[in-house]
């Protein structure tokens, strides 16, 4: 019999019944919870007289309607008060544990999983959020799901599933330097596409992905499902357990030795199958800019933008036509001559201590470039922020002319005050460029934090490699 | 949930790939605290000229003549003919709850996004995955003809087109009998609540390190 995977080693940890047909009842440890997607959750719940099953395995926070501006005065879109008020309530009256928006822990929810050792290796963790795939990174079963299944996670503990096919992403050999966990999954995208890992859930291996730290790992399992899987996951291994250790919700020093035994066994079998292997080769990786309306369409920095006539598939030519069109870019321009209106350094993808550390390394006591209207820095969480403030890198960006702002899902997908014009054109450290995702009628194109700065700087893309010094 | 059996109903398509949920419901609109009323933004970006808001009336908006479902012949439909990979992105149920809102009871495409998959299910939207051709085909005949109508029957899992042309489709047993039955998927899992009891019971003692709740703050 053929080993098994890491996935088919969580999957089968967590079965608690199994019907005829493979639907299985699967048990949730961890159960992450935001403001946008629970709201119609909880109140399934009072409608139906049940009582969340355990509110222990729940960590709330509200993460996407928050000013990144001072909180003192609260929220003024009356709207987003509502929705934030709401997750506070509900918290209150079912009794989760909610980092609150004062709170100095408050952040993105993805980010202040990993922080406060919520998310573990083994576990299986979910939200109500698609990028809830970042938590994979520490061999978690980690997975967005909708608000019913929230409601069904609350009353049950459990979520009825289906088992998914296995694919494994290796990316061989190591990166150059200026390479970054971004620009390796934004390559691993342009090669499999956005439907490459529909179906699937991903295991990312391979010596570059051994090579990251967390905030790497995390970085690339948040965009799995910006490849169509719903999880990614990446084998336990030293750095893993280095990270968690002393953080709150870990293992207690007695329990220590007998989770990292267990967390030990947590990668793939040498002899596991998967339905599907792809091999990238990391030498050949290069800084990565998206040109369109999908993280697939993404190129190098020193590319073009396609031309769609030169593209046989029709309805793939047509794909990228509406995307130029929407995006106001003309087939062949180089990369680096397209110009910015703002730049963002944040999101669950890319707002941890070592993003900020790596943009701020770019500034060079240079200045953000005069087309450029704004350039924010935006925390993944409190405790993120204090870091950074710690090691100086919040005077950096000030001194840049850059933002720092308090912590929250901001620009990236602007349901807060933080959005671009119609027109507007912003290099974002984000992970969807889809058409208004960051305000209507605004232009996405993604990138690494590193790269991300040095475009503030020069006020269009430049390849970074030779832009550090 | 609300039950689904049987339609037969007008169709339109939409001609387009990898429609994400932020075009099928734009995040502003997420604000709700409601399940309902997310049906007049459907596509707004794509429907509308003018940028939309929660909280608008809907006559003072300005239509995009050129968007499919604001052509009078399509008017009512409910099953809605996609491109591939519908409904990817976020796990925003809501663009579930704008479709069924806006009338749509299926979606037929050649290929969805897991989760917008899953989500559809737990509303009653019944999402039907169809060959690429046969998705082309009926795109296609459906502009063709004005008032294309398609039969789709759950039980039997067939589309059949106004030709009697009859498309079988593939549904978990589990999920097709909830949705035949407008069943309640937490009442039922809930009937199982001695094995996840069971389970839980198990788990702490082999793993207690995953029931920690934080220490101190
Ligand atoms: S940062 Fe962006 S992608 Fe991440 S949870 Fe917030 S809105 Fe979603």
């Amino acid at each position: 019999m053929a080993g098994k995977t890491l996935y088919d080693k969580v999957w089968d940890a967590h079965l608690v019944d199994e019907q005829e047909d493979g639907t299985v009842l699967l048990y949730i440890d961890r159960h992450l919870v935001h403001e946008v997607t629970s709201p119609q959750a909880f109140e399934g719940l009072t409608m139906a007289g049940r009582k969340p099953w355990r509110t222990g395995s729940m960590l709330a926070v509200a993460d996407h309607n928050v000013p990144t501006t001072s909180r003192s005065e609260g929220i003024d879109d009356p709207v987003s008060r509502l929705q934030v008020e709401t997750l506070d309530a509900n918290c209150e009256a079912f009794g989760v544990t909610e980092f609150a928006m004062n709170d100095h822990r408050q952040g993105i929810v993805h980010v202040i999983g990993p922080e406060q050792g919520a998310t573990l290796p083994g576990m299986t963790v979910v939200c109500g959020d698609s990028h809830t795939s970042t938590h994979g990174a520490f061999g978690a079963l980690a997975f967005g799901i909708g608000t019913s299944e929230v409601e069904h996670v609350m009353a049950t503990q459990t979520l009825l599933q289906k088992k998914s096919k296995s694919m494994l992403v290796s990316v061989d050999g190591q990166v150059g330097p200026g390479v970054t966990a971004k620009d390796i999954v934004l390559a691993i995208i342009g090669e499999i596409g956005t439907a490459g890992g529909t179906g699937y859930t991903i295991e990312f291996g391979g010596d570059a992905i051994q090579a990251l730290s967390m905030e790497g790992r995390m970085t690339v399992c948040n965009m799995s499902i910006e490849a169509g899987a719903r999880a990614g996951m990446v084998a336990v291994d030293d750095t893993t357990i280095e990270y968690i250790k002393g953080r709150p919700f870990a293992p207690s020093e007695a329990q220590w030795e007998d989770a990292v035994a267990a967390w030990k066994q947590l990668r793939s079998d040498d002899d596991a199958q998967f339905d599907k292997v792809v091999r990238l080769d990391a030498t050949t990786i290069e800084p990565q800019v998206s040109w369109g309306t999908s993280p697939e369409m993404v190129t190098h920095v020193g590319g073009v933008v396609p031309n769609p006539d030169a593209i046989a598939d029709e309805a793939k030519a047509d794909g990228v036509r509406r995307a130029l069109e929407y995006m106001d870019l003309k087939p062949d321009t180089p990369m680096t001559e397209i110009t910015l209106d703002r730049v963002f350094i944040g999101s669950c993808t890319n707002s941890r201590i070592e993003d900020l550390r790596a943009a701020a390394a770019v500034i060079n006591d240079r200045q953000v470039a005069a087309n450029v209207k704004q350039a924010m820095v935006v925390p993944g969480s409190g405790l993120v922020k204090r870091q950074a403030e710690e090691e100086g890198l919040d005077k950096i960006f000030e001194a840049a002319g850059f933002e720092w702002r308090e912590p929250g899902c901001s620009m990236c997908l602007a349901m807060n005050a933080d959005r671009l014009e119609p027109g507007e054109r912003c290099a974002s450290t984000s992970n969807r460029n889809f058409e208004g995702r960051q305000g209507a009628g605004g232009r996405t194109h993604l990138v690494s934090p590193a790269m991300a700065a040095a475009a503030a700087i020069a006020g269009h893309f430049v390849d970074v490699r030779s832009f550090a010094q | 949930m609300k039950a689904f059996t049987r339609l037969n109903a007008l169709a339109a398509p939409l001609h387009r790939n990898n429609v994400d949920t932020d075009a099928i419901i734009p995040k502003q609109f997420l604000k709700s605290i409601k399940r309902s009323g997310f049906g007049v933004n459907l596509f707004d970006a794509w429907r509308y000229l003018d940028e939309g808001f929660p909280g608008q009336d809907p006559d003072s908006r300005q239509p995009n003549p050129e968007f499919v479902l604001n052509e009078a012949r399509y008017k009512g439909a409910q099953v809605l003919i996609a491109g591939d990979n519908f409904g990817c992105g976020s796990s925003r149920e809501h663009a579930v709850w704008a479709l069924d809102d806006y009338g749509f009871r299926s979606v037929i495409a050649p290929s969805f996004a897991d989760i917008f998959h899953n989500n559809s299910f737990k509303s009653g939207l019944l999402p039907i995955v169809l060959p690429a051709e046969v998705c082309a085909n009926l795109a296609e005949a459906c502009e063709n003809t004005e008032g294309y109508t398609l039969d789709i029957d759950l039980e039997a899992q067939t589309v059949t087109t106004p030709d009697g042309e009859v498309h079988s489709f593939e549904v978990d047993q589990f999920r097709k009998d909830c949705l035949l039955h407008g069943l309640d998927d937490i009442g039922l899992t809930l009937q199982k609540r001695n094995r996840i009891e069971d389970y839980e019971a198990k788990r702490q003692s082999s793993a207690p390190w995953l029931f920690n709740t934080q220490a101190e703050s």
